[in-house]
């Protein structure tokens, strides 16, 4: 693909080859002299702020995207802090182990990306059944600093177990082959993956969403947070309730983390890298509320994506900006309720 | 996030004779390994380079010629400030005399600084940019294994040759990436190419759709990566993904290591041209310290990083043992450069006034899956670049140590 070789013609290799990413390889080169037609093909350009229709739209549709990370994570956050009052973060190392794990059980067991999707939730979310377990059911009474600083130090740990014996550059896993390839939406190439992620994870939030604030199980969950001793009475048995809420909380980090395998690096520090922009995704939406992280998971992926267009060097820092904007404005986040 | 942690590594290599020992400062030598030891750039430098120093030490035989030489590590964590703490700490309080490694330019620029204030000695390994032998060259530097230069001219001149004319660059947002990115255009408009545009990442980033689409609509041939380490791989996977190559675009890695092409995997990294001053598998010598390295460290093979820290520090043993004395670092500087390198990895060679080590460097290709017969067996050289064209011309660096 990026092999130049004089006095060869451009040819596109067969597609009979096995790997996937090989399949489109433009085997090259003198392979310059032609025009680099983009697979987007010719549109009707217009502009908009001197930036052309098609890479801002794509990029609005990439920022949905790295959005949708967002919102699965801070949704399960928002869920373990609004029902548990734990500020976890080991959700990053959470998110990392789902990927590692989908990676294990695809090198090791043979088994692929769709049952990882469901096996590899379960087992992480197991682990943070035993961590809440044997360490968090203490600390609900003490303040909050106790299970952040136990969380933050978990984190610390698995990340440096991972790294101990993975190394850090990371290890490869690639996208299904059912999910290959892209469509051509006219104004940007979408592969096909990225477009699952979307949906798939939008689906993922509005069930949660749909069983926490409409269900029965939802009211108990919701009751057993203002009032655990009255719910109690009612003959509900309260702690086991926490845990499993925990238990999953944390699945659905790793599920993100399954869902990120195939595009980044499996790598032990893409959990940390991601944790902090999505603690500021919480902190804006409004610290527990399930809505609120979903709304402005996607809303700051869109936002971050325009900044990389506009001002790229920023890009990192933007949602920071947003954040301290927002505590000025509205200290409970946006659609947090006042204390 | 991650903690400051220095690892104290008792590298204790006999005591010999009392008196030859009296004119090393503090009776022993202490070389600093510094890098990133929890990070993107951990697996191509990190543990590896302590490990690589210590096998230079054993090698040399320090016990043997009366130098006791310690080893001590330190995680910089790609930050400027922390990485300058940590040298100050080490030169003020703990005798350290050498400090050897050192990836991420702009924590190798402040070490710079500080290394000449203090006296000490400084040899890179892991940073790139070529401002280190050019306008920040320092009396106390050797920029030992690569530079953006050596890369630039290497790979940039490869694919302009072979007919790659217009550019667009996606560049990791401090130091490195910026000198990369300026040297490759250098080579680039110096050949008769064009660069289009370029876009700034913030390093590190995980997600490069966005970049990845504007440097699409820029309908450059060439998407060159003035990134290192995980922004890299990352890079190419998210290239593949979104049909980059496939619409005629070329990929160029202006800077990418064996581990990375590891953690590509040959199916996605294969036909990857590159640049390198040192690959395990080109001779007996290599592949024997690469055997060695890799069982103390946890099987990953050697990359030119460690290969560069191992030389380094040979050489600076040599020049020690033969002044009997490590505490002027100007003056062990210029014995290093009075005397020429020779090492069973990087041959002979030698280091010039601006303090650049010259060595050829090699055009590099990553084999095809069918091709590679072990784990680590993935690289197959195209070209070699002999030492006197690999680096750049002494009087163009701007350096003050060259007197015109």
């Amino acid at each position: 693909m990026r092999s130049k070789r004089p006095g060869e013609g451009l040819t596109i290799e067969s597609t009979d080859d096995p790997h996937p990413l090989a399949r489109n390889r433009v085997r090259a080169t003198s392979p310059f002299q032609g025009e680099v037609t983009s697979p987007i093909g010719k549109t009707r350009m217009f502009e908009i702020f001197g930036i052309p229709s098609q890479a801002l739209f794509g990029q609005l549709l990439i920022g949905l995207i790295n959005g949708s990370f967002y919102a699965l994570l801070s949704l399960g956050l928002a869920v373990i802090f609004g029902m548990l009052n734990i500020i976890n973060f080991t959700h990053g190392a959470q998110y990392m182990m789902g990927a590692f794990v989908a990676y294990f059980l695809l090198q090791w067991a043979g088994i692929n990306y769709w049952a990882a999707l469901v096996i590899a939730p379960i087992l992480v979310g197991f682990t943070g059944i035993i961590v809440e377990r044997l360490f968090l059911q203490w600390l609900y009474k003490l303040d909050h600093l106790y299970g952040l600083l136990l969380t933050f130090g978990l984190a610390l740990v698995i990340e440096g177990v991972f790294r101990n014996y993975f190394g850090s550059s990371g290890l490869p896993y690639r996208i299904p082959d059912a999910l290959q390839g892209g469509q051509n939406l006219g104004f940007m190439f979408l592969p096909n993956y990225r477009a699952w992620v979307v949906v798939f994870s939008l689906a993922v939030c509005l069930a949660t969403w749909f069983v926490i604030e409409r269900t029965r199980l939802g009211a108990y969950l919701r009751a057993a947070t203002e009032n655990p001793t009255l719910v109690r009475a009612f003959g509900i048995n309260v702690p086991r309730m926490i845990t499993l809420t925990y238990g999953f909380g944390v699945a659905l980090a790793a599920l993100a983390g399954v869902m990120a395998a195939p595009i980044y690096n499996v790598s032990p520090q893409m959990g940390s890298h991601l944790i902090i922009v999505v603690f500021a995704v919480v902190v804006i939406g409004g610290m527990g509320s399930i809505m609120g992280a979903i709304v402005t998971g996607f809303g700051l992926g869109l936002i971050e994506g325009l900044t990389k267009v506009f001002f790229p060097e920023a890009s990192n820092t933007v949602i920071f900006i947003i954040m301290a904007i927002v505590l000025i404005i509205r200290p409970a986040g946006l659609f947090g309720r006042r204390v | 996030m991650k903690h400051l942690f220095t690892l104290a590594l008792a590298m204790v290599a006999a005591v010999a004779c009392g008196t030859a020992q009296a004119q090393i400062s503090d009776g022993v030598v202490k070389i600093g390994v510094m890098n990133d030891m929890s990070g993107t750039y951990a697996d191509l430098s990190g543990q590896g380079s302590v490990v690589a120093a210590q096998m230079a030490v054993e090698d040399f035989g320090a016990a043997a010629k009366g130098l006791k030489v310690e080893i001590v590590g330190a995680d910089h964590q790609n930050k400027p400030d922390i990485g300058s703490n940590v040298v100050r700490q080490w030169i003020d309080r703990d005798q350290v005399d050498m400090i050897v490694d050192v990836p991420t330019s702009s924590v190798a620029l402040a070490v710079n600084q500080i290394v000449k204030e203090k006296n000490k000695v400084f040899l890179v390994s892991g940073a790139a940019a070529s401002d280190l032998t050019g306008k920040a060259c320092s009396p106390n530097t050797i920029h030992w294994t690569y530079d953006t230069w050596a890369l630039a001219n290497g790979t940039g001149n490869a694919i302009v040759k072979t007919g790659g004319k217009t550019w667009f660059f996606l560049t990791a947002d401090y130091a490195f990436g910026h000198a990369l990115e300026r040297d490759t255009a250098a080579v680039v408009e110096k050949n008769g190419g064009k660069v289009l545009g370029k876009v700034r990442h913030p390093f590190p980033a995980t997600d490069f759709s966005s970049f990845l689409l504007q440097a699409q609509a820029s309908k450059a041939q060439i998407i060159g990566l003035a990134n290192a380490g995980a922004d890299t791989t990352n890079a190419i996977k998210q290239a593949a993904e979104f049909g980059i190559v496939r619409g005629g675009q070329s990929l160029a890695a202006l800077l990418i290591f064996l581990t990375d092409i590891k953690a590509l995997g040959l199916p996605t990294a294969q036909g990857l041209v590159f640049t390198e001053a040192w690959y395990w598998d080109q001779n007996d010598a290599n592949r024997a310290f690469a055997k060695k390295f890799a069982e103390r460290n946890r099987g990953v093979y050697p990359s030119m990083i460690h290969a560069g820290v191992y030389s380094a520090v040979t050489h600076y043993l040599k020049a020690v043992s033969e002044l009997k004395t490590d505490s002027d670092g100007k003056a062990v500087v210029e014995k290093m450069k009075s005397m020429p390198t020779d090492d069973s990895l990087f041959g002979k060679g030698t280091i010039r006034v601006d303090g650049r080590k010259i060595h050829p460097m090699y055009l590099f290709e990553v084999k095809k899956p069918a091709e590679s017969k072990g784990p680590w067996d993935l690289y197959k050289l195209r070209a070699t670049i002999p030492a006197e064209e690999a680096f750049r011309p002494i009087k163009e660096g701007g350096c003050p140590l060259v007197k015109s």
